[in-house]
């Protein structure tokens, strides 16, 4: 079965090219991808995200239950603040990544890939069988989420809140912040988060007020320079920004530490009697934190005008298969291919010269630290 | 980007089951159909054969890579190549802009041409 968005007619309406992600019919890019590209890095990006999947955790237990669900210490968090977390399996393999928001004392929204919003749904409601203090309800269908990211965010979102002191609150978000707000007459939640490595916000509302704040943040961005993005853009971006893509650099084989991430799980959480708390996956994770790493998660400059893709062998100078490709593509900002990958600790220094196998041929590669790109703040 | 439809391509080109497109004259040129240019996305790089290369009819040529993806160019026909588009291959954005004018790939002397589609046969297996 193939879902669509709530703003299916907008992208249709605006010519876009749809592609099947996740079960879902989404835009891949409305018209030329580079051109969306650059429009974050330099103005603004409009993005349909109505795919990710929304799960509210509510309960005096809520911070409890997600504090042992996951790797990540969320009643530990502000009201009002966001975390990236992850949810692990009792081996340590990434379930899924995750933002965790804390919207209330017990209230709080996880933001699923679409691809996972079954598989975090299923392991959550596992992981609190039993507790009566704590309830999942998922709100995925019902939510729309749409994101304005790159330099002009700021002026955008703010100009589609009415009442100032509620504009006021928007413009002084810090970055993982969220605050509620009547956008264009509706109810959302204005979230200061992004994954392109820009500022931006991500706004979520109901599905049936979605075209409203769609048009209308298409119609006030556009002076300044905003255009509708697709995927395609969203994945460019967020390779240039370095950042993890679910199926690409994580999945069940791999633990936080194995994508660099390991600061994400926190083996300083204690239960309330300040023994050691029992996350799902802690031993795993803790006896990998100390151990060292069979592969490392690295940057590949690409010195050719071949991009490396998903998938294909890093090689040493002399042809020794040392790692695999897990993203690769031309850098519209940088001009030249860029890739993640995953290679052995002995080649993972930043300047290594090594090869891709780019079908047969071996293109010249340097590894480098991550991100590739990062914004001028 | 160019954006005709399936049902306004040029008439008096030729077209393969693999997208591309063959122009009658000695030599022929070749290059790309707008659905095939649309499908990829923004083209970044070109990978062609050189001049006074063999080519044989259906066989994998070259490479056309986009951010998103890499596809194969096939030859539509048998024959030595006689022109490569240099301007593409430096801007390979024109075969996007312009993929039956400015963003041609190849021109062959041409020996045996492989199986051809008129536009309305094209039409009729891009739409299908």
């Amino acid at each position: 079965m193939t879902r669509t968005s709530p703003l299916h007619d907008e992208h249709v309406a605006l010519g876009a090219a749809l592609t099947d992600f996740a079960g879902w019919q989404m835009p891949l890019r409305y018209g030329s991808d580079v051109a969306e590209h650059t429009a974050v890095r330099s103005a603004a990006g409009l993005f349909d995200l109505s795919h990710m999947g929304e799960l509210e955790v509510t309960g005096p237990g809520a911070g409890d239950a997600l504090d042992r669900a996951l790797v990540g210490n969320l009643s530990g968090l502000a009201t009002g603040r966001a975390r990236y977390t992850m949810i692990c399996q009792e081996d340590g393999g990434v379930l899924d990544d995750l933002v965790v928001y804390r919207l209330a004392e017990e209230r709080y929204l996880v933001v699923a890939n679409a691809s996972n919003v079954e598989v975090v749904r299923t392991a959550l409601t596992e992981r609190f069988a039993g507790r009566t203090d704590v309830r999942l309800d998922d709100r995925s269908l019902a939510t729309a989420l749409v994101a304005v990211q790159g330099p002009a965010a700021e002026a955008i979102v703010v100009g589609l809140v009415a009442d100032q002191d509620q504009a006021a609150a928007v413009r002084a978000l810090r970055y993982y912040a969220s605050v509620p707000a009547t956008v264009v007459g509706v109810d959302a939640l204005v979230a200061r988060t992004g994954y392109t490595g820009e500022d931006g916000f991500e706004l979520f509302v109901a599905a049936a007020d979605a075209p409203a704040v769609w048009r209308a943040a298409a119609q006030a961005g556009q002076p300044l320079g905003l255009v509708p993005a697709g995927l395609s853009a969203r994945d460019s971006l967020r390779l240039e920004a370095g950042m993890p893509l679910y199926g690409n650099e994580l999945d069940t084989t791999t633990t936080p530490h194995d994508a660099g991430l390991g600061r994400v799980v926190k083996l300083d959480k204690v239960d309330d009697e300040g023994a050691p708390l029992p996350f799902v996956g802690r031993a795993a994770l803790e006896a990998r934190a100390h151990a060292v790493p069979a592969r490392t998660l690295v940057g590949l400059v690409g010195l050719g005008r071949r991009a490396a893709r998903h998938g294909y062998d890093v090689v040493t100078p002399g042809g020794a298969v040392v790692g695999t490709v897990t993203s690769g593509a031309p850098s519209p900002t940088l001009g030249h291919p860029v890739a993640m990958a995953y290679v052995t600790p002995e080649v993972s220094a930043p300047g290594t010269e090594l090869a891709v196998d780019v079908r047969g041929r071996h293109e010249p590669v340097r590894v480098s630290t991550l991100p590739f790109y990062r914004r001028e703040r | 980007m160019a954006d005709l439809p399936p049902s306004q391509l040029p008439t008096e080109l030729q077209y393969t089951i693999e997208h591309e497109w063959l122009a009658a004259g000695t030599p022929s040129t070749i290059g790309i159909t707008s659905v095939a240019a649309e499908a990829l996305g923004d083209i970044v790089y070109l990978e062609l054969p050189a001049v006074g290369e063999t080519v044989t009819a259906g066989t994998v040529v070259g490479e056309i890579e986009s951010t998103k993806s890499v596809s194969e160019l096939f030859s539509p026909v048998t024959g030595t190549v006689a022109e490569v588009n240099t301007a593409a291959v430096d801007d390979p954005a024109l075969v996007n802009a312009d993929p039956y004018g400015a963003g041609w790939l190849l021109k062959i002397d041409v020996s045996e041409t492989g199986p051809l589609l008129t536009a309305e046969e094209y039409a009729a297996h891009t739409s299908g």
